[in-house]
């Protein structure tokens, strides 16, 4: 037995496949004790916050201020306020004022403002310019202007006494705050999702929840499935015919159309994730059931099996202890596969909806769902859905690793 | 003077079980078999040959372990080399190894063409299908088996034909030495005529330089060899030309064992064949003396004490007994007078 | 021996199809069979000729497809485990390959103690059941303080088999069919081994069926010898009348075949 173990962790695939899962593992269990927020509490007013850190201005105000003198502060400050629209408009006027394509860049800053001061006049007029543009134009070149002029800007707060606004505080361009001793500050690595959560925190509840759904399906089913096979496969006959017929008849009817609609006939009442994990175990066995059967038929004529009838055993005896033993390391790859299908099955049914109706923990799939109604894929918030898309994907990733690496020293081409 | 393929000095492996324990398989075994020649190994079952067999490729993997010695096969010493390096350069290619019992563990759910490809794939990374299946034909035919057994699942083939098959996925890569561990004990006397047929032919094509072939069946072995070696408790206890070896044995368990062939002759059923009673020692704890002294009906008291070494008798003969060749004579022959 | 005008275990037109179709195969074809009480018999013949098939069907793990079998004079009734575990009290085997023979999961120990268990010697004190396999195994050459706690890959391959005859010197069964019970022991301690057989065989007046290929065997043991070709018996009798004067062209062959130390091999004829 230790020896076989040894043997699975000599396997490339498996330890590859298993660092992964342990990685996944350790990160589902380890992160609450750090990050102790409930996973679904609200933290933004408004949708999809992109992923950064969230500093708070208010509190940047009250922090000591220091003066640091650096070059690139101003040009940097234009660049991030001039947009990429405004910056292709004063191209067309630069162009419309005669200057050559080839020397104008747009993403070079400080070319393009002096080229603008140099060239831009309000009061020529560009043929073929509406009223507006040409309003635009001026708006703009105000902006610009505005953006150079050296002026602090001014906080002032009402006087509780008076009622009257009250300069407070000047912050001039030169003024910054240390990061650290601004009180309030988030950080989002993955943003906030439609509901202003933290999608990292919540990523990683549902990945445990998930798991959990996938280890009860998978549990659930590798036990039907293995206890009518066994039965199927060694004591033949009637009893063959009759869990035949029924695993035949679960053949025909895809599974996971029945999984739809049994969930859907359970109603949105019902559908806890326990509930959703059982549906899912009690409809995928079929596979697991007919592997394990065709297993055994190999197995319960070999001589050891005759050995056992010879001495005396009974029925139970010979599945459990010249059977079973034989067929373990197969029915254990079975349940790593079933639980990792269970998983993708949960994310199938929340994405259609039918998935667990939770209003305390989150799953893979129920967060491709919300992503999905709210649009999130059209609006181009990918942190709402691809960390969700690529954590499913690890974890069924490293299931099939760890299953492939055990088939290698389970099934070499010789066996001794 | 033909050049020794095979070349084993003094080697000594042995098993470590669960509980730590060592068990002393193979004992200090020395053996050369030259190019052309065949060597048979016999003796008592348990006494260490499949043991000595799995040594000799020098390939180790727990719980069997190396202890001392020296192994060159075909000039090249491979007894200090890694358990990977031999596998991808020894095996197959300098020596090759049909278990025993190996036509039963073929996984039942692969075709025959599926093994081949898996050994010529470990060695020639860059080989196709197509070729391979070339390849494996055109050696099945020289072989006498016809190529359609290569679209075959294991099940499908008949006890002999299996044992043929699993020869010619052996000698693919063309060693220089193969071994074989009974590769007839479980066929019948048609199937195994088959399979020595092949393997003779075999040798006679070059196709394999020596052969090392272990088996219980006495008569089989006197027909398919050139000299045997009898062991007996993971030591030598006699080698010599095989015709010497069954009639005129020198060593007192080859005398046992030699009188024990059954073969179907008349007054067979009369005859008292030669069983020695007893049991072989423990390998746990060898005895410290001859490890045939236990059973050995001209036991003395030193001979449990010494640590007999093999004792040359010409001819190429040796036996590992402390009483002197004539002496051993001397005895069988007043035995058989007594008869 | 065969002075009793019952046979204790006989077939009648026993026959075994495996497969349907085109993949149909008649492993056992019509066989008649009477074994009478303490006789020895051999079955001989060439690989795939159904001698492993007619020992299962014999020993009830095989069902037949036609045919009756009656043992001790009354139809054989084996439809229930319970029966079936009856009948086994009286029947036992040593199966062919000793490599499959055994539960890899389990250590050799248990092998023996459920043949103790079996006759009734479950209550018995540890250090009794011990001495019983101790007996055992030395009967078949082996010490039985080196190969407990073993597991079945810790033995050589004639280890393993040996064992399984070892089974028998417990079990002490009316019949024994033994499937090439010898083919991985060295002739020396297979001539002990089938002297202790037979010692215990003219004990308990214990039935035999050999089957082997080893016809040196076969001749050496058996009181009547088969020869079993493609499911039928095409020749049987005495052992000196079919191995010393056979008259089928198929016993013929197989005796040329077999490897002599006195006369040439003849290669050539296969
Ligand atoms: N379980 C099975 N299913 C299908 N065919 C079988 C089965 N068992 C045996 N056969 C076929 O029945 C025939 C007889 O087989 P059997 O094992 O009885 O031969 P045997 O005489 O014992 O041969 P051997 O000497 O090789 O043991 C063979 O052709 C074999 O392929
Ligand atoms: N894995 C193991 N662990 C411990 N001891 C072992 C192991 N394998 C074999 N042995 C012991 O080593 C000895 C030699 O075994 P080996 O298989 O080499 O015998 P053999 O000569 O080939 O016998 P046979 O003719 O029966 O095949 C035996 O006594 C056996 O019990
Ligand atoms: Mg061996
Ligand atoms: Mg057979």
């Amino acid at each position: 037995m230790k020896h076989i173990i040894q043997q699975v962790f000599h396997s490339g695939k498996f330890v590859f496949g298993f660092s992964i899962f342990a990685t996944i593992l350790l990160i589902v269990i380890f992160y609450p004790l750090f990050v102790p927020d409930p996973p679904l509490t609200i933290l933004g007013q408004g949708t999809f916050f992109p992923p950064g850190i969230y500093v708070s201005v208010y509190d940047s105000l009250s922090a000591t201020s220091y003066t640091l003198n650096l070059d690139e502060a101003a040009a940097k400050r234009i660049a991030s306020k001039l947009s990429q629209e405004d910056r292709q408009a004063v191209k067309e006027w630069l162009i419309a004022a005669g200057i050559p394509e080839a020397e104008i860049d747009p993403a070079n800053t400080e070319q393009l403002l002096d080229q603008w001061f140099a060239n831009y006049d309000s009061k020529k007029n560009v043929p073929g310019m509406t009223n507006a543009k040409r309003n635009y134009y001026i708006r703009l070149n105000n902006a610009l202007k505005g953006l150079l002029s050296p002026d602090a800007a001014t906080v002032s707060q009402t006087n509780p006494q008076t009622g009257e606004m009250e300069q407070i505080d000047t912050i001039n361009q030169t003024d910054y705050v240390n990061v650290s001793e601004v009180a309030n500050l988030r950080l989002l690595p993955l943003g906030t999702d439609n509901f202003g959560r933290d999608i990292l925190t919540e990523l990683i509840a549902a990945t445990r929840v998930s798991l959990q759904i996938g280890f009860v399906a998978g549990i659930i089913a590798t036990l039907i499935g293995l206890t009518l096979g066994l039965l199927a496969g060694y004591v033949g006959g009637v009893v063959d015919d009759a869990i035949m017929f029924v695993t035949n008849l679960f053949t025909v009817i895809p599974t996971f159309v029945l999984l739809i609609l049994i969930s859907f006939s359970i109603g949105q009442e019902q559908r806890g994730a326990f509930t959703i994990a059982v549906v899912i175990g009690l409809t995928s066995w079929v596979w697991t059931a007919r592997a394990v059967r065709s297993q055994v038929i190999s197995l319960r004529n070999r001589d050891h099996v005759n050995l056992s009838k010879l001495s005396g055993h009974s029925i139970v005896h010979i599945i459990l202890s010249d059977i079973l033993p034989y067929i373990a390391s197969y029915v254990i790859m079975a349940l790593i596969l079933q639980i990792s299908s269970g998983i993708l099955a949960e994310a199938g049914l929340s994405i259609l909806g039918l998935g667990p109706r939770t209003t305390e923990v989150p799953t893979l799939g129920l967060m491709i769902n919300w992503a999905m109604i709210y649009q999130a894929h059209i609006l181009g918030n990918w942190w709402a859905y691809m960390p969700v898309l690529v954590t499913i994907a690890l974890i069924t990733f490293s299931m099939n690793l760890m299953n492939t690496g055990m088939d290698q020293v389970f099934n070499p081409a010789l066996r001794d | 003077m033909a050049n020794t393929m095979l070349e084993v000095k003094e080697l000594s492996t042995k098993y470590i079980t669960r509980f730590r324990e060592d068990v002393y398989a193979v004992d200090r075994v020395s053996l050369a078999v030259k190019e052309g020649r065949s060597l048979g190994i016999a003796g008592e079952s348990g006494c260490g040959k499949s043991t000595l067999a799995l040594s000799l490729m020098g390939y180790y993997f727990p719980p069997l372990h190396y202890t001392s010695g020296e192994i060159i096969i075909n000039g090249k010493n491979i007894s200090g080399m890694k358990p990977d390096d031999v596998r991808k350069s020894i095996l197959g290619r300098e020596i090759a190894y049909i278990p025993q019992a190996a036509m039963n563990a073929l996984n039942p759910t692969r075709k025959i063409i599926h093994f081949i490809e898996d050994v010529i794939m470990e060695h020639e990374v860059y080989a196709t299908k197509k070729d391979i299946y070339e390849r494996a034909k055109k050696l099945f035919e020289t072989l006498g088996l016809p190529a359609e057994v290569l679209q075959k699942y294991p099940v499908e083939l008949s006890g002999g034909m299996k044992q043929r098959t699993v020869i010619a996925i052996s000698v693919l890569l063309l060693p220089k030495v193969l071994i074989a561990d009974e590769p007839s004990s479980a066929l019948d006397v048609t199937s195994q005529k088959m399979v020595i047929k092949m393997l003779r032919h075999l040798m006679e094509a070059g196709m394999i330089s020596s052969m090392i072939f272990i088996t219980h069946e006495l008569p089989l072995l006197y027909n398919v060899v050139d000299d045997i070696m009898v062991m007996y408790a993971g030591q030598i206890v006699e080698t010599g030309a095989s015709r010497e070896m069954v009639f005129d044995p020198i060593h007192p368990y080859s005398k046992g064992l030699m009188g024990s062939i059954i073969v179907p002759e008349q007054g067979l059923r009369d005859v008292k064949l030669t069983a020695i009673p007893g049991v072989p020692p423990n390998l746990k704890k060898p005895p410290a003396g001859c490890r045939f002294a236990e059973r050995c009906r001209f036991v003395r008291p030193e001979c449990l004490v010494t640590n007999v070494s093999l004792r040359q008798a010409g001819d190429g003969r040796a036996y590992r007994c402390i009483l002197p060749e004539a002496e051993l004579r001397e005895a069988y022959a007043r035995e058989e007078h007594k008869k | 021996m065969t002075t009793l005008t019952q046979p204790l275990l006989s077939a009648r037109g026993v026959t075994k199809v495996f497969g349907f179709g085109r993949q149909k195969n008649t492993a056992v074809d019509n066989v008649d069979l009477d074994l009478y009480e303490g006789e020895v018999i051999s079955i001989v013949g060439e690989s795939g000729s159904g001698k492993t098939t007619i020992s299962k069907i014999l020993l009830g793990l095989l069902t037949e497809t036609s045919g009756e079998i009656y043992f001790q004079g009354a139809k054989r009734d084996i439809r229930s485990h319970a029966k079936k575990q009856e009948y086994w009290k009286n029947i036992q085997a040593i199966f062919q390959d000793p490599f499959s023979s055994y539960n890899i999961f389990n250590k050799i120990d248990s092998v023996l103690l459920d043949c103790i268990n079996m006759r009734g010697g479950r209550s018995l004190p540890r250090e009794k059941k011990v001495e019983m396999m101790s007996e055992a195994c030395s009967f078949v050459n082996l010490k039985f303080e080196e190969l407990t706690n073993k597991y079945p890959f810790e033995l050589s391959g004639g280890q393993m088999q040996r064992l399984m005859i070892a089974r028998i010197f417990l079990l002490k069964p009316k019949i024994l069919l033994a499937d090439e019970p010898t083919s991985m022991i060295d002739a020396c301690s297979r001539a002990t081994i089938l002297d202790e057989l037979m010692h215990l065989r003219r004990e308990i007046g214990m039935t035999i069926i050999f089957i082997t290929h080893d016809i040196g065997l076969a001749y050496y043991v058996s009181d009547k010898v088969y020869i079993m070709e493609k499911g039928k018996f095409v020749e049987s009798g005495s052992a000196d009348s079919v191995i010393l004067h056979p008259k089928e062209p198929y016993t013929r062959r197989l005796l040329n075949d077999v490897p002599k130390i006195y006369e040439e091999w003849d290669l050539t004829t296969v």
